[in-house]
């Protein structure tokens, strides 16, 4: 399969990162199982999934980059272009909501200084995003930033948290 | 981090025995409890067997939907030469239910032993438990428990030395409440768009890879090992007098309580004992205005619906709801009800997969009926179109998600009809909507 490069893309998949996805393939009978696993390989590397990433996962698992980009499409939580050094989801749906999550996303752009959801702050040290339902509605309001699972953030907590991250 | 509440006298600790201990979740720490045990028993036993304990206990799917699981994995086919898979669903993702998440972070290898007796149950040899990207930490803590599984060998070629293959694969998800549904989750899987597929064909005959598959629920599985060391009868007996709904059940409390978190009750427990003596009941000053019991797709119970409640299946259906998932979101009398609502079905707007026009439609006028009703612009007609909308919505689409997203709709307009009225009368006044 030939691969049209876009843009100067260099390879995640060469060596360890490339062994440790092969180690994955006995586990599934098709390659396509392989392309959630593949694609959080790279956004681990790289922070996103850029065009040249989506061909390189694509000639790998012999789909189309076509697919790969419907299939990226469909999850939240893939990012396709850059986002801020850490990236913040806020979960605002009801059970959240109830307790004051708006609170807490407005508290988050206002001290991120990222201003509006899903821009990345001026310094590059932050992306906010609203999402919907985290699964930790007992302990509102869960944050996820970058990995860390962050329960029972107020608004006013919110400064104490993103001193945390810099 | 601590497990947030010390057990209270209404609860039944089976499944959160050892939630909080930090030992439970290493493989010595879990077979000095007991662990592993049950495999131990249901590699010698036949598949049949297995599955007529489990039917004996009455367990029912712990999901939502509450369907007998050992007639579900009677349905597997025998002795058709092709693999089976067992899919166990970790996507928790109903809004109010946070329950599947201290089973995986607490004891994660209650579950793993109980997706590997499942996997003997159907003669599946392969189980992949998918869980939702977001629980990152629940995710690390299965993963390093399955590791230690197969260090331990009580995975792999040789099972417990059983000379039986058991192998149990965790799979992350990426971010999409659909993939919550059995057929979503099994193309999610396969790496494809979680979009759900037509039923027939069921997975039973046709699921994962196109192999016969059998998809349970997190809490479902980890009850297995205990209905194994224990036996059916005892199972069937956690009950409060209704022999249909037997055993334990995870509730997460959410919202206006004074001690949300997740309790384990008996099937039967009256609703008010848990939310007024476990969770503390409301916060100081605060009344009760509406409880949604079992995940945000059933139907919103009244306080006076909630006081004449038991908390089981059949127990919340009498009192016009369901037991679902166990979710259970109170709301006490400061809730702007129809904002709530809104809100939720902007959650089912945004996760729609949009494979069928009642529900990629539906649930966004929906949404922009309601949000427009919060604005102040609503017009006297629109609940009456809500409930229009939602009829079309209802029994319409290849999954549940459109009917869940009229669920709420339609049972807050029936019951907080005045709050509706407010908004479009002008007697509340308007609020913005979103952040």
């Amino acid at each position: 399969m030939t691969v049209h490069e876009t843009e100067s893309h260099e390879p995640v998949f060469v060596g360890e990162t490339l062994a440790r996805l092969e180690a994955l393939a006995p586990r599934y009978p098709t390659r396509m199982a392989l392309l959630l696993p593949a694609l959080w390989m790279v956004q681990e590397a790289r922070g996103w999934v850029s065009d040249g990433a989506i061909h390189e996962v694509a000639a790998l698992l012999e789909l189309t980059p076509a697919y790969v980009r419907g299939v990226i499409t469909f999850y939240t939580m893939y990012h396709t272009h850059p986002v801020g050094r850490h990236f913040i989801q806020v979960c605002t749906t009801s059970p959240c909501n109830l307790c004051g999550a708006e609170d807490v996303a407005r508290a988050l752009l206002e001290h991120t200084g990222c201003g509006e959801l899903g821009t990345t702050s001026p310094d590059g040290r932050f992306t906010v995003m609203e999402v919907e339902c985290l699964g930790a509605c007992g302990f509102a309001t869960p944050l996820i930033i970058d990995d860390d699972f962050i329960e029972g953030v107020t608004a006013a907590g919110v400064p104490a948290v993103l001193a945390r991250y810099t | 981090m601590g497990y947030p509440h010390p057990i209270h006298s209404s609860e039944t600790p089976v499944l959160s025995t050892h939630f909080g201990v930090h030992e439970a979740r290493t493989y010595a720490g879990w077979v000095a409890r007991g662990g592993y045990e049950a495999l131990r028993k249901a590699l010698t036993m036949t598949p049949e067997q297995i599955v007529d304990e489990v039917k004996a206990s009455g367990l029912r799917g712990r999901g939502g939907a509450g369907f007998p699981t050992g007639l579900k994995w009677s349905f597997m086919p025998k002795d058709d030469g092709k693999p089976h898979y067992l899919c166990c669903n970790a996507d928790e993702s109903e809004p109010g239910t946070f329950k599947d998440r201290e089973i995986l972070r607490w004891t994660p290898h209650a579950l793993i032993e109980g997706c590997a007796i499942g996997a003997l149950a159907i003669r599946a040899e392969v189980s992949y438990i998918y869980i939702r990207g977001e629980y990152t930490e629940p995710y690390h803590i299965l993963q390093a428990a399955v590791d230690e599984a197969y260090a331990a060998g009580a995975l792999g070629p040789n099972a417990l030395g059983s000379g039986k293959r058991l192998e149990v694969f965790v799979h992350r998800g990426a971010g999409a409440y659909i993939c919550g549904e059995e057929t979503a989750l099994m193309n999610s899987l396969e790496g494809r768009r979680g979009n759900p597929r037509i039923k027939p064909p069921f997975p039973a005959v046709s699921g994962l890879f196109g192999q016969p598959t059998t998809i349970n629920n997190v809490e479902t599985l980890a009850a297995v090992p205990h209905i194994l060391n224990r036996g059916a009868a005892w199972y069937a007996g956690l009950c409060l007098g209704n022999p249909k709904s037997t055993g334990t059940k995870l509730i997460s409390v959410c919202g206006h309580v004074q001690r949300p978190g997740t309790y384990e009750i008996t099937m039967g427990l009256p609703m008010r004992e848990l939310i007024y003596d476990a969770c503390g009941g409301m916060l100081p000053g605060r009344t009760l205005k509406a409880v949604i019991p079992g995940g945000s797709s059933v139907p919103i119970m009244t306080p006076a619906e909630v006081d004449a409640c038991v908390t089981d299946y059949e127990g919340i259906a009498a009192q016009g709801s369901l037991l679902g998932s166990g979710g259970m979101i109170v709301m006490d009398d400061s809730t702007d009800i129809v904002y709530q609502i809104m809100r939720l079905a902007r959650f089912y707007a945004h996760e729609s997969c949009a494979q069928c026009t009642n529900c990629r439609e539906g649930t966004g006028w929906t949404t922009r009926i309601l949000e427009r009703i919060v604005r102040g612009e609503g017009k006297a007609s629109d609940l009456d179109l809500l409930m229009d909308l939602a009829e079309n919505m209802t029994g319409k689409t290849i999954c549940v998600l459109s009917d869940s997203c009229a669920t709420p709709v339609v049972s807050g307009i029936q019951k907080f009809r005045a709050d509706f009225e407010a908004y479009l009368s002008g007697a509340r006044a308007p609020a913005l909507v979103g952040v």
